[in-house]
This record gives C-alpha cells, sequence and structure tokens, in this order.
C-alpha cells in the first residue's frame, strides 16, 4: 500500500512553480501584503484574477470536461507551496480545493464550471479549525430556506457563493448576496474568518453534506501541508539569508555554533516535511494510502510551521518584532494553519485508530 | 550499456549454472562476484559490469526469489561500505583485484583503524605514526572504537607520515594486515556489557609501501570518500513503514494493552510519525538518485536515525513497566553484528546512545549541515596553518 509512491516534483510541476514564483514576485510584495491587512479589503482580488483566470489555477482539479484543468492534487499542492512561501492573501485553499472538492463529491458541475474559471468564489462554511472526521454544524432548513449562524468560516468575506451544511443532511448553495458576512478580527491576517448569518436564504440542494466535507476537509488537510512547507521553507531560506548578512561581535553571527545548530536542525525538519507533503499529495492524486498519508503529513507539518517561524522570529531578534517585517504574516498564518483543518493532536489521534494503535 | 534484461538474463544463467540448492555458498558468491553481478556498477572483472547502481535491485530481486545466499552485508558492513568504495576509487589494479572479491564474498572480513584515544571528531589530529624504512612504513600508536577488529583480517588504516605539516598534509591512508607482528587487539568492554568494539595498539607493524592506498600525504583525501560512504551506510538503508525500532514498540503496545498509558500513546504516536516521516525522507532521497538528481538530504539522515532510535527505544524501556528495570544479560559477549531488534529493550536504549557519537558526532554532523548545506560561515580555525607537531595535546 505505501509502495511506488512518487515523492519528486516533475518537470511540468517544475514549471507551474516558476510561473507561479515569477507571478508572486511581481505582484505579491511582503510590504504590499501587510499594507492590505490594514485596510477594508485583505484578499488580494486582483491577484486572485491572475492566478484563477489568467493562469487556469482554480481549476486544477477539475477535470477538463467540467472546465478545469483536469490536473491533480500534486499539481495543487505545487501551487500551494508557493503560496505559502508569499503568505499570499487569496482563497485558493479555499475556494480552488476545499470548496471544489466538496463539489466534485456532490457532482455539481454548473457550479463546478463557475469555480474553475475563478470567476466564481466558493467557500465551503464549515469552521477553518475542524478536522476531516469531526463533526461540523448545520443550519435549520425550514419552509426551503436556511437560518442559523455559521463561524470561523475562512475567506467568507470573498466569497460569491457559500456551501451550507443544513441539518437534514444535505449540502445547500446560497449566494453569498443572500447571506450577512460580518468579519472576525483574526490571528492570520492573511486568511480572515467570518462568522455567516442566515435569516431565511434562499438555498439550492446540491447533495448529501457529509460525504462531501469529509473529502474536501480531507483534502485541504493533506494539501495544508504544503502551503505549511512553504512557510517554513521561506522562514528558513530568510533566516539564512539574514545571519549571513548580520554582523555582531566582529564576526557573521551565522557562523556562531549555538545558531548554526538550530538552522541546520531547522532544514531537516523541513527537508522531512517536504517529504511528509510530497507523499499526502500524491496519495490523494492516487487515492492509494490516502488516510494515513494525510494524517501523517498533517501531524508533522504544524509543528515545523510554527517551530520554522518562531525561529525566524527570535534570529532576526528585534526587527523580528516589529510591524514593518513580514515576519510577523507568516508567524500568524503558521499558527493558524496548526489549528486548520485539524490540529496535530487530533490527526494523530486520527491515525492511531488507522494504524492500529490504540489509546489505552 | 547493461540494462534490466540483460541482468535479468545473467541472473539467470548464474541461476542455471549454480543452482543455489545444490551449490556451496562461498562458491556461489564466487561465481556470482565473477559473473559482474556483486555490485552492477562496479567495473567488468571487480564484480560489476559498469551497469548503473539502481539495476543492482533487478538483480538482488531475482536473486531473492530464487532462494541464493546473501553476503551478509551486516557482518561485513566495513568492507562493503567503506573500505571496497574507497580501494575502488584509489587503489592501484593490483590492489583492486587483490582485495575486492574476497571482501565481497566475506572471505576477510575489513575493519577500520581510523579513530584514536585523542583523535574523535578531530579525527585529522591523529597521532598514529608512520616512518618510511626503505620498502616498508612502520607503524607506531593505538586506535580505538574498533568494530569486527577481532575478526578482521584486513584494515583500513590513516597514519601521520609527516608531523611537520599542519595536521590535514600530513596523513597516509594504508591497508593494514591485522595478522602482521605488532597488531593487537584488546576487547573494549562497553555500557552494554558486550565487547563490540575493540582497542587496537600498533608497535612496529611494517606495512610494505605496495599497501599505501593514495598518494603520501593525501590521506585525508582518500578518507573524504570513506566517511561520506560511512554516514550513507550508517543512514542509507531502505525500510518498510514500520521497519526500524519503532517496529518492535509498535508490536508490543499491540500485544500488551496492560501497558498502555495515555502519556505514553501520545508520545508513541508522535514517535511513530516521526518514524514514517524519516522513512518517506530517505525514499525521497533514493528516487532523487535514481533520477540523478542527488540532493543534499543525506547529511540529514544519520541524525534523523540517531535521535529517532534513541527517543524509540528510551520510550519502550518506559513502556514495559516493570519489566523495563530488568535486562537481559550484562556477560561480555563479542557479537559479530549489532543486533537492534534481537535483544530487549533495555539493549536497545544503551546501544542507541552511540548512534549520535559513531560515524560523526550529531554535533559535527549539524556542522556539516550548516556550512556545506546552507553555506553558514565555518568555525574559525586556529589549527590551519600549524603543524601538527606544534599543536597543543
Amino acid at each position: 500500500m505505501s509502495e511506488q509512491r512518487d515523492l519528486l516534483y516533475s518537470e511540468e510541476e517544475e514549471a507551474l512553480r516558476a510561473a507561479v514564483r515569477d507571478l508572486l514576485t511581481d505582484h505579491c510584495a511582503p510590504a504590499d501584503v501587510i499594507t492590505r491587512t490594514e485596510s477594508d479589503a485583505p484578499h488580494d482580488l486582483a491577484l486572485w484574477k491572475s492566478l484563477a483566470e489568467s493562469m487556469g489555477l482554480a481549476g486544477l482539479l477539475v477535470p477538463e470536461t467540467h472546465g478545469g484543468q483536469g490536473a491533480t492534487h500534486r499539481e495543487a499542492a505545487v501551487v500551494l507551496e508557493e503560496l505559502g512561501r508569499a503568505v499570499a492573501p487569496v482563497p485558493y485553499l479555499t475556494s480552488a480545493v476545499v470548496a471544489t472538492e466538496a463539489l466534485l463529491a456532490c457532482g455539481d458541475e454548473e457550479l463546478l464550471g463557475r469555480l474553475a474559471s475563478g470567476r466564481t468564489i466558493g467557500v465551503l462554511a464549515v469552521g477553518l479549525h475542524r478536522a476531516p472526521g469531526a463533526d461540523f454544524p448545520a443550519v435549520r432548513l425550514e419552509g426551503g430556506a436556511l437560518h442559523g449562524e455559521l463561524t470561523g468560516i475562512a475567506d467568507a468575506a470573498a466569497a460569491d457563493v457559500l456551501l451550507v451544511p443544513a441539518d437534514d443532511g444535505g449540502l445547500y448553495a446560497v449566494s453569498a448576496d443572500a447571506a450577512t458576512v460580518t468579519p472576525q478580527t483574526s490571528l492570520d491576517l492573511t486568511r480572515p474568518l467570518a462568522t455567516v448569518a442566515l435569516d431565511g436564504a434562499a438555498c439550492r440542494r446540491i447533495g448529501a453534506a457529509e460525504p462531501a466535507v469529509r473529502q474536501a476537509l480531507r483534502s485541504a488537510a493533506g494539501l495544508l501541508a504544503s502551503e505549511q512547507l512553504g512557510v517554513a521553507d521561506w522562514a528558513l531560506t530568510e533566516t539564512v539569508r539574514y545571519l549571513k548578512e548580520r554582523r555582531q561581535f566582529n564576526r557573521q553571527v551565522g557562523g556562531f555554533q549555538a545558531l548554526k545548530h538550530r538552522l541546520a536542525q531547522l532544514w531537516l525538519e523541513v527537508v522531512n516535511l517536504r517529504a511528509a507533503a510530497r507523499a499526502a499529495a500524491d496519495a490523494l492524486a492516487s487515492g492509494r494510502d490516502t488516510d494515513v498519508s494525510v494524517a501523517v503529513a498533517q501531524a508533522y507539518a504544524a509543528p515545523v510551521a510554527v517551530h520554522a517561524a518562531e525561529e525566524a522570529l527570535q534570529l532576526h531578534a528585534g526587527i523580528g518584532m516589529t510591524w514593518e517585517h513580514p515576519i510577523h504574516l507568516y508567524l500568524k498564518r503558521a499558527k493558524a494553519d496548526s489549528l486548520a483543518y485539524g490540529t496535530a493532536g487530533a490527526h494523530r489521534t486520527a491515525l492511531a485508530a488507522l494504524v492500529d494503535l490504540q489509546a489505552p | 550499456m547493461t540494462d534490466a534484461d540483460d541482468l535479468r538474463r545473467r541472473t539467470a544463467e548464474l541461476l542455471a549454472a549454480h543452482p543455489p540448492a545444490a551449490t556451496d555458498r562461498l562458491e556461489f558468491l564466487r561465481a556470482r562476484f565473477d559473473a559482474g553481478l556483486a555490485w552492477v556498477h562496479y567495473p567488468e572483472g571487480l564484480g560489476g559490469l559498469g551497469a548503473p547502481r539502481s539495476l543492482q535491485a533487478v538483480v538482488d530481486a531475482e536473486l531473492e526469489a530464487a532462494g541464493a545466499p546473501d553476503n551478509d552485508p551486516r557482518r561485513i558492513g566495513i568492507g562493503l561500505g567503506m573500505a571496497a568504495p574507497t580501494i575502488l576509487r584509489y587503489g592501484t589494479e593490483e590492489q583492486k583485484r587483490r582485495f575486492l572479491r574476497p571482501l565481497w564474498t566475506g572471505e576477510e572480513v575489513w575493519c577500520q583503524l581510523f579513530s584514536e584515544p585523542g583523535a574523535g571528531s578531530d579525527l585529522a589530529a591523529l597521532g598514529t605514526r608512520a616512518v618510511r624504512e626503505g620498502d616498508d612504513w612502520v607503524v607506531d600508536g593505538q586506535k580505538v572504537w574498533t568494530s569486527s577488529a577481532h575478526l578482521a583480517r584486513w584494515a583500513i588504516l590513516i597514519a601521520r607520515t609527516d608531523p611537520g605539516v599542519p595536521k590535514h598534509a600530513g596523513i597516509t591512508y594504508f591497508l593494514c594486515d591485522m595478522t602482521d607482528p605488532g597488531v593487537e587487539v584488546r576487547p573494549l568492554r562497553q555500557i552494554t556489557g558486550e565487547a563490540e568494539f575493540n582497542e587496537v595498539f600498533l608497535t612496529g607493524v611494517r606495512i610494505p609501501d605496495t599497501r599505501r592506498l593514495g598518494e603520501v600525504g593525501d590521506g585525508w583525501r582518500v578518507a573524504q570518500t570513506t566517511l561520506n560512504n560511512e554516514r550513507v551506510a550508517i543512514g542509507g538503508m531502505r525500510l518498510p513503514r514500520e521497519g526500524g525500532m519503532i517496529g518492535p514498540v509498535s508490536a508490543t503496545w499491540r500485544e500488551r494493552p496492560d501497558l498502555r498509558t495515555h502519556d505514553l500513546h501520545q508520545r508513541l504516536l508522535t514517535l511513530w510519525v516521526e518514524a514514517e516521516v524519516a522513512r518517506l525522507t530517505g525514499e525521497r532521497l533514493r528516487q532523487q538518485l535514481v533520477a540523478g538528481q542527488p540532493g543534499p538530504e543525506g547529511a540529514g539522515m544519520k541524525l534523523a536515525f540517531a535521535r529517532l532510535n534513541q527517543a524509540i527505544s528510551g520510550l519502550e524501556v518506559e513502556l514495559r513497566g516493570e519489566e523495563g528495570l530488568s535486562y537481559d544479560d550484562w556477560t561480555m559477549r563479542r557479537p559479530e553484528l549489532v543486533d537492534f531488534t534481537g535483544r530487549d529493550a533495555g539493549y536497545r536504549y544503551l546501544r542507541s546512545k552511540g548512534n549520535s557519537i559513531e560515524g560523526g558526532t550529531s554535533e559535527v554532523l549539524l556542522n556539516i549541515v550548516a556550512e556545506r548545506v546552507l553555506g553558514l560561515p565555518a568555525e574559525p580555525r586556529t589549527d590551519k596553518d600549524v603543524a601538527w607537531k606544534d599543536l597543543a595535546r
């Protein structure tokens, strides 16, 4: 089951990475991301348009017959690595992965096509912290309309369509215009949360909620590891660069063994995370050994990304504590990601059942 | 160019000419070497066919399926993993022909005379002297941590041939006959109770100049080949899921519900994840090598292996509760190979403490990663331009 896993990047995947990185280098500078987080519009919809519409990346997971690219989770993972490396404020994970997977499970071709084109942003109305196997709240279905409130919905402020679980076990599509979306003050400024209030909102049933949410959250958890890899890789690379430049005691600070060992340890963790994230992406793409691979990747990824961002802050010292340096964006993303789609502990618990290491 | 089909054909021919069931083990191994199927990436006539290294797996799979004897690479690991690649790269034709075949078949066991009481992590500081006398070198000194010295027929040896130059420059590499007069091997008993290692005393040992490997004074460079291969050999084993030390402790957990506690459960799951991720990293490294894109990940494999072994075996002692307070056997054994799974948890715990010391300490390896992979500045060197004889000791 666990054998014959392709853990490398193909030439096409490296070309995709280069194209996404070029775009982000030109249009997602850290200073601009910081400025944007202080505005009323934290999402960069111009960048989204370039990624989703011009490059066609919103439809990677959607078959060509439904207007997508017919690619796999391996390619989506590479995109997420680069978006993580740039802490890009775009709803890629939430719309192009989570909502898209839910629609794939339901088989809703019309909405799938719209999400794949990138012209419609879809968001699954399940709290960001929910693990793949966990319970999730549903709103009340009454007289063909939805009533209730859901909290912690990532990127809801940017959504055109919300996919909402209801108490009849169905998943419903609701136009964002029919809901009241109120931004929450979020730890992660680049992936903001919102509450969604529905007061007799018109809706359309698209399928059963349980299998759709499960599939969506599992892909999210597996691919989130690639975003966390991007975050960790940025933190390591920037810190190494800084410690080669920074001089104290008439030496490059990076020459002190106490710091070299910490960076070498971090490098080891990033190397391991890359293997775990690739394994999860490949397992999602092939459908083999998926549950274990996703749980392993997510149990490993969160502590590494947080550790990398925390080390980056500490080793940049004073400058790392400032608002103007982008480290705080990465720390906030890494810490929020450690709760997203299940904590490392939740994934270890899931793993215990999967590999027969039962609790006492 | 030799391809997979060609190797399958050659393997079938070997098996037809020497049916494993009817052939003496040693005879089969010699025939396999002579057929070029020992290590297919070595040159023809030296156990190989000059084929891509990745194709060895094709041969191994066919031979294993046919029930052919293997050459027990654990017992002869130092010869295979360290002496052989160094001899292949730096040896004369005469040396390659003399040594590689009995090394591969296991007829001659090798050991490594590198470390000394005063030269561990700072290996280049070694003080064993080799002085030229006619066609011979006369060697005097003491080596330590020598696995298999009591079994070995031959040793790879580094010794100082010029104390008047800085330490890295005055070293020469030799192939030492362990049966020669003046070679004395004494067991070195360790914390596990056994004597897996030895001290080796060299007193007026005469090594002919024909047993020198590489140029006089170039021994440090030659030794780098040995040391790099040592780290690959230690960290680079291919494992199935739960293939390492996590296997026995997971099995104990499953079989003994009475031992389970919540605290140990959390630690076990964390280590299970880390072991699986380390395995995936090793797999990724192998895929890179096969694809011709070697990455620096190998530098980290031994570090991960050491840390995991120590953490997992420590957990297992605790998991065993009352049994964790006993130990299987303190008698001074002289094992032929280190057995990480055959003995009990207490042994594994104690033996794994060596994993972060042998073959380069974890601290030295972290420096190597920091400097060679991340490009961070090297430690200031106070001994770089000082003759070895003038160094403080």
